[in-house]
């Protein structure tokens, strides 16, 4: 199925929160972006920037309890969860008070308090992961579901048949959350994949009930997101959401890269003016949910909370080196 | 080392490796309403050699379950599920199979509790059954534990006698960590005396099979059957042979091992695996750095070939280590010359399987 349209009825609460929490992960992104040359962030870190809706009406459509899991590029999903901020840009500065002490860096953020409980970097490694949540879930008959975030690229690895499947067979309270961004890196999607492929299509072959969705308009991704939600909750079994984006950095690091060839500027600059946050903002003001001077104070707001969680990073200690030889085993 | 037998109300009783597992899962789904059993085959007509026998039909389709043909993202599931709070035990017929899970393996389960700060742990037991002859071949009769002892954050458990497959098999289940436990085949008919209550025994501790003052001979699974019949072929010769069963080769029991080298001043290390790279390999690195100035001649390994195993039996006779050639190492290391014709003529079954019981095809 695709989802589409305009919610000019929804809640204004509602409407407030998805558009902050857009702009707080693209602050923090750009935070993130503009201190990267320091070198202090010495950790592969790929941003989420162009991506935000996606993640944001996914995780305000879920509950806090809900349960979790990304990739490489998961700051937007753990913040979007709930995630703690400063626990994560502690974490990307190797800081004791990161959300892995340390250990894991930009790829590997966990806060189990929101039901985050893991990103992880080999694409397709979360997948079965999250599945397995949702086994646990099920055996355990909680309502809880389990959100799994992951790629365009994703869906060619055997390990996502293999989860997809498997969920199918047990119709297991899984959600499957794909941004296709295009992109695996600097492949496009016309070497990975065949001409006039739709992978919420192909789901649907595996049998999962699936749809798509414009990841850039948030409002559409939250209501498809409740369709989803609704239907595992019912006890309907996996749903497989498709969200098209696009990423506007480059794949690991803080800048823009399309001078490398790899994509054009053109398509880029036609993504750009479908941003998600300059989209909804527009069509807030315009009903008037919110004002200019409100977007302002909202915007004010979120660069302290984000400033003083770059600061809390940045003062923070380093672990200790014994921490390098510990927590191996449980 | 656990030196001290521990107090048993019964010790007589005999049962097989294969039935002593099948009744530790049974006791352990009792015991633990967390535990689930899955697997390709577990709810079949031959349930995994009868280790799985009345799972299904007592716990039920929820935790007992079989499962696509899926070894990579249904290692990743038994992950998740173990993070959710199960105990997992998930079943591989064939240790080769389970090759196509090593991102599990190695980028998730091994890696879960460190990489996250210490806050997750992954309490999953994954049964792997590897066996040697009858024609396996190839693909499916790979030891490859050396493989997984490599990897922190694994436990890789080797019983070798029907009472540690159920004590073992029982502490790895309960282990907060990844646990792999390797099943030789060869070991499922091997009778031992299993107490009937469930109980656990320590990973990380060996096992004096036999005591000696003549030659450490340090063992893992199946090599450590081989090892017991040398050794007492050779005690009716006076010569006398600690046996140490690892049982488990990650934690390994440097202390124990260091303990025995250092008493008798001669290693020999045995291992099921390739040569190559083998535990028994760092077994005689290690023991040469901590106990080279008690060590009275060179260390000794004893592993398989640095070959695949070929299918026919032509080409496998020579190709198992057995009790003849570590009785010869042995005699070796001691300077003596042993006839071992009398060893092997006791051997009354052909060369490429474990005893009269087996008939294959597994």
């Amino acid at each position: 199925m695709t989802i589409t349209g305009l919610f000019p009825d929804m809640e204004t609460p509602l409407s407030l929160r998805l558009l902050r929490d857009m702009l707080f992960i693209r602050k923090v992104e750009e935070g993130i972006a503009d201190r990267y040359p320091t070198g202090e962030m010495r950790c592969p870190t790929h941003l989420s920037i162009g991506q935000e809706a996606a993640a944001v009406a996914l995780c305000v459509a879920l509950e806090e309890k809900d349960l979790a899991v990304s990739t490489h590029r998961a700051h937007a999903h753990y913040l979007a969860k709930g995630g703690s901020l400063p626990a994560m840009l502690a974490e990307i500065y190797g800081r004791v008070t990161g959300c892995c002490r340390g250990r894991g860096g930009s790829m590997h953020l966990i806060d189990k308090s929101v039901g985050f409980l893991g990103s992880t970097a080999i694409v397709g490694n979360s997948v079965p992961i999250g599945t397995g949540l949702a086994l646990s879930l099920q055996v355990k008959k909680s309502r809880q579901i389990a959100a799994i975030f992951f790629g365009d690229g994703c869906v060619e690895e055997g390990s996502f048949y293999e989860s997809a499947n498997f969920a199918v067979v047990r119709k297991l309270p899984a959600l499957f959350v794909c941004e296709n961004n295009l992109y695996s890196v600097y492949s496009p999607l016309s070497v990975r994949q065949p001409d006039g492929r739709k992978i919420h299509k192909m789901v649907e072959g595996l049998g999962m009930t699936s749809a798509t969705v414009d990841g850039n308009d948030v409002e559409a991704a939250y209501a498809a997101s409740q369709v989803a939600i609704t239907h595992i909750r019912g006890g309907k079994g996996p749903f497989f959401l498709e969200l098209s984006t696009y990423r506007w950095r480059e794949h690991c690091g803080p800048n823009f890269d399309n001078d490398t060839g790899y994509r054009t500027e053109a398509e880029f600059l036609g993504w750009k003016s479908r941003d998600p946050i300059e989209l909804y903002q527009q069509r807030l003001l315009k009903h008037g949910v919110i004002d200019a001077n409100g977007l302002r104070a909202l915007c004010a707001q979120l660069d302290i909370e984000v400033l003083a969680a770059f600061q809390f990073a940045e003062s923070s200690p380093f672990p200790d080196q014994a921490e390098a030889f510990s927590d191996e085993y449980a | 080392m656990n030196m001290l037998e521990r107090t048993r109300p019964d010790t007589s009783r005999k049962t097989t490796f294969a039935k002593a597992i099948n009744e530790c899962l049974h006791q352990s789904m009792v015991a633990d309403a967390d535990v689930i059993v899955y697997g390709l085959g577990v709810t079949d007509p031959k349930a995994i050699f009868g280790t799985t026998d009345g799972l299904e039909a007592r716990f039920g389709k929820e935790r007992v379950f079989d499962i696509p043909t899926a070894e990579n993202a249904m290692t990743g599931v038994g992950i998740g599920a173990a993070i959710q709070g199960l105990r997992p035990v998930m079943v591989h017929q064939r240790l080769d199979f389970f090759l196509l899970a090593m991102d599990q393996l190695v980028n998730a389960a091994a890696k879960w509790r460190f990489m996250f700060g210490g806050q997750s742990s992954v309490p999953i037991t994954i049964r792997l059954i590897m066996g040697r002859g009858w024609g396996q071949g190839p693909t499916h009769s790979q030891n490859l534990q050396a493989w997984f002892a490599h990897i922190p954050g694994l436990k890789v458990v080797m019983p070798a006698s029907a009472e540690d497959a159920k004590g073992l098999l029982a502490g790895s289940i309960a282990d907060n960590n990844p646990v792999l436990f390797l099943e030789h085949r060869w070991l499922h008919n091997l009778q031992g005396s299993v107490p009937e209550e469930l109980y656990k025994t320590p990973l990380g501790e060996a096992r004096m099979a036999r005591e000696g003052d003549d030659v450490s001979i340090v063992a893992m699974s199946y090599m450590t059957v081989e090892a017991v019949r040398a050794a007492d072929f050779l005690s009716g010769l006076g010569i006398y042979c600690d046996v140490l069963d690892l049982r488990s080769i990650r934690p390994l029991d440097w202390p124990s091992v260091f303990a025995s080298v250092s008493r008798t001043g001669r290693l020999l290390a045995l291992d099921t695996g390739h040569t190559t790279g083998s535990v028994a390999g760092e077994i005689v690195a290690r023991v040469s750095t901590n106990c080279w100035d008690k060590l009275k001649c060179a260390p000794r390994r004893i592993a398989m070939p640095d070959f695949p195993e070929a299918t026919s039996p032509a080409l496998t006779r020579g190709y198992h280590p057995r009790a003849e050639h570590i009785t010869e190492a042995v005699a070796q290391m001691l300077g003596q010359t042993i006839d071992t014709r009398p060893l092997i003529a006791g051997r009354n079954f052909p060369h490429d399987v474990p005893g009269d019981w087996f008939n294959g095809p597994f």
